[in-house]
Order: C-alpha cells, then sequence, then structure tokens
C-alpha cells in the first residue's frame, strides 16, 4: 500500500522517531528505549515511516539501522512552500490596494 | 518577502494541523478591517494573479456567509463557501471554509478548515499606523492542506507566481 507522507508526519510517536533519526542513524531497541511504549508499537511506526519512504533501513554487521531520507523530508517543505508563495502573492497585491485606497481617502 | 520590512510568518504546526499566518500591513487598522470584509476589496486582491475572486454573495454578519469563485484565466471557476461563526469588529472573526459546486452545495470529499484571523494596531517606525493581522487555519490533517493547494491551484500555479516576482520590480519602474 502507498502511504502518503502528510500521513506519516500525522502522528506525534512518529514525529518524535523522526527527530530523533534525524540526528543519527539508530537500531530499533535504541529508538525504542526513548518511549514508554511497546517494542512492537514502535515497530509498527518503522514500518509506516519505511512504507512513507521517510526513513530507510541499513544492515551493519547484525544490526539493522534506521535512517532518515532527507529528500522526502523536502517534499513536505515543498507543499508548504507553494502555500506559502500563495499567500505571500495575496499579501502583496493587498500592499499595493491598501497604498491605493491610503492615496484616494486623502 | 514583504517591502518596508513588513513582518511576514509563515509556519506550520504539525501538532495541531494548523497553518500559522502573521502579515503586518503599512495601513491603518479601519482599513484592512475593510479589505478583509467588503466583497469590493476582497475581490480586488484575495486571488492571486491571474486568477480572479468573484464574490457571488456575501453577507458579513455572525451566520452569514462569503460564497465567491477563484476564476481561471480560461474561465474555469472554482467555488467555495466562508461560514462566519464569529464576528467581533475590528478584533477578529472565525469563520469555516469548504469546497462547494456552483450552486452552492459543499464537496464533502474535500476538506473544510476552520479559520480565526485577528486584527491589531501599532505604531511603525515611520510613525505611521501599522495593521498585524494573525491567521490561524485549522485542518483535521497535514494531508488535507496539500489537498486544498491542489484544489485551489493547479499544477504549475506557483511556478507562473515566481515569474510574476520576477516581474513586479520592472512593471513598478
Amino acid at each position: 500500500m502507498r502511504r502518503d507522507i502528510f500521513q506519516a508526519i500525522a502522528d506525534p510517536t512518529r514525529r518524535a522517531i523522526i527527530t530523533l533519526i534525524a540526528l543519527q542513524a539508530m537500531t530499533p531497541n535504541a529508538i525504542a528505549d526513548n518511549f514508554h511504549t511497546t517494542r512492537q508499537a514502535v515497530s509498527k511506526h518503522l514500518r509506516i515511516l519505511t512504507e512513507c519512504e521517510l526513513v530507510k533501513q541499513e544492515q551493519k554487521g547484525r544490526e539493522i539501522y534506521y535512517t532518515l531520507e532527507i529528500d522526502k523530508m523536502k517534499e513536505i517543505d515543498n507543499w508548504m512552500e507553494q502555500f506559502r508563495k500563495i499567500w505571500e502573492t495575496r499579501f502583496s497585491q493587498l500592499d499595493n490596494l491598501l497604498s491605493t485606497l491610503k492615496k484616494n481617502k486623502k | 518577502m514583504a517591502g518596508n520590512n513588513l513582518i511576514f510568518n509563515f509556519t506550520v504546526d504539525e501538532s495541531t494541523n494548523a497553518v500559522l499566518i502573521t502579515r503586518e500591513f503599512d495601513a491603518e487598522l479601519s482599513l484592512v478591517w475593510d479589505a478583509f470584509t467588503k466583497q469590493e476589496i476582497l475581490d480586488q486582491w484575495w486571488a492571486p494573479k491571474p486568477l480572479l475572486s468573484k464574490t457571488k454573495i456575501m453577507n458579513f454578519e455572525v451566520g452569514g456567509r462569503r460564497f465567491y469563485a477563484m476564476v481561471w484565466p480560461e474561465g474555469q471557476e472554482y467555488w467555495g463557501l466562508k461560514k462566519y461563526t464569529l464576528i467581533d469588529p475590528k478584533t477578529n472573526i472565525k469563520w469555516l471554509s469548504s469546497f462547494t459546486d456552483k450552486d452552492e452545495n459543499i464537496n464533502t470529499e474535500l476538506p473544510t478548515s476552520e479559520w480565526e484571523l485577528n486584527f491589531s494596531e501599532q505604531n511603525g517606525p515611520d510613525g505611521n499606523r501599522r495593521t498585524i493581522v494573525s491567521i490561524v487555519i485549522k485542518n483535521k490533517s497535514l494531508a488535507d492542506i496539500k489537498m486544498i493547494i491542489e484544489m485551489g491551484f493547479k499544477e504549475g500555479f506557483t511556478m507562473a507566481l515566481n515569474e510574476l516576482e520576477n516581474l513586479l520590480p520592472t512593471l513598478n519602474k
């Protein structure tokens, strides 16, 4: 199943996981140590994040490490940047209009 | 970035699925309030060019609504409805925003968002009155924001905005 990246970051635990592994690659156990929840629950979150391609697994020796896919995180930024741009343009039009309205008032 | 050092903040709060926007305007509050609440002024700036904003019905009162279209240069119309749920004159407005068809039937498959706008006035560095508008757009999920952008603004739209931005300084000369 193809999941949406926005769904991935909608959950507070998944956002916390992202913040953790943004700093360094971590094993599932090391990640789970940071949460007061079961390892199964953390595994489920990691699976969703993997399906969204926000994290990827790397085998190092006997351990599996999770790392963050920075490019995928940028996809979220790109959407928000589009929305910001729309507002920026809207407001710059309002600036021009306000300046005209001010002149007409005088 | 806005000209004359006007504040513009745009952030997304992922824990509440909200978009937070703060913008300063070089004008007194009563004028900015009118620009947000009178249809003839609103229609002149609400739609980013080359779109046009066309308000069909507007009764600015609690329980009232603004029913309007964003019109593309090729003529397609995308209809939206804002229902006013709270009005505190020159201070605060709340509305519910939905997508509709041209007959004002709400499209329940598309996201509805909850808006709150706050207005305040202060002195600018030049002694002129400045108005700060802060807007909170609450969504059910962050994916809704993406859908709102996809619905209202076709692909390539922000690219066109970038071009417009490059063009503006030459037009003002």
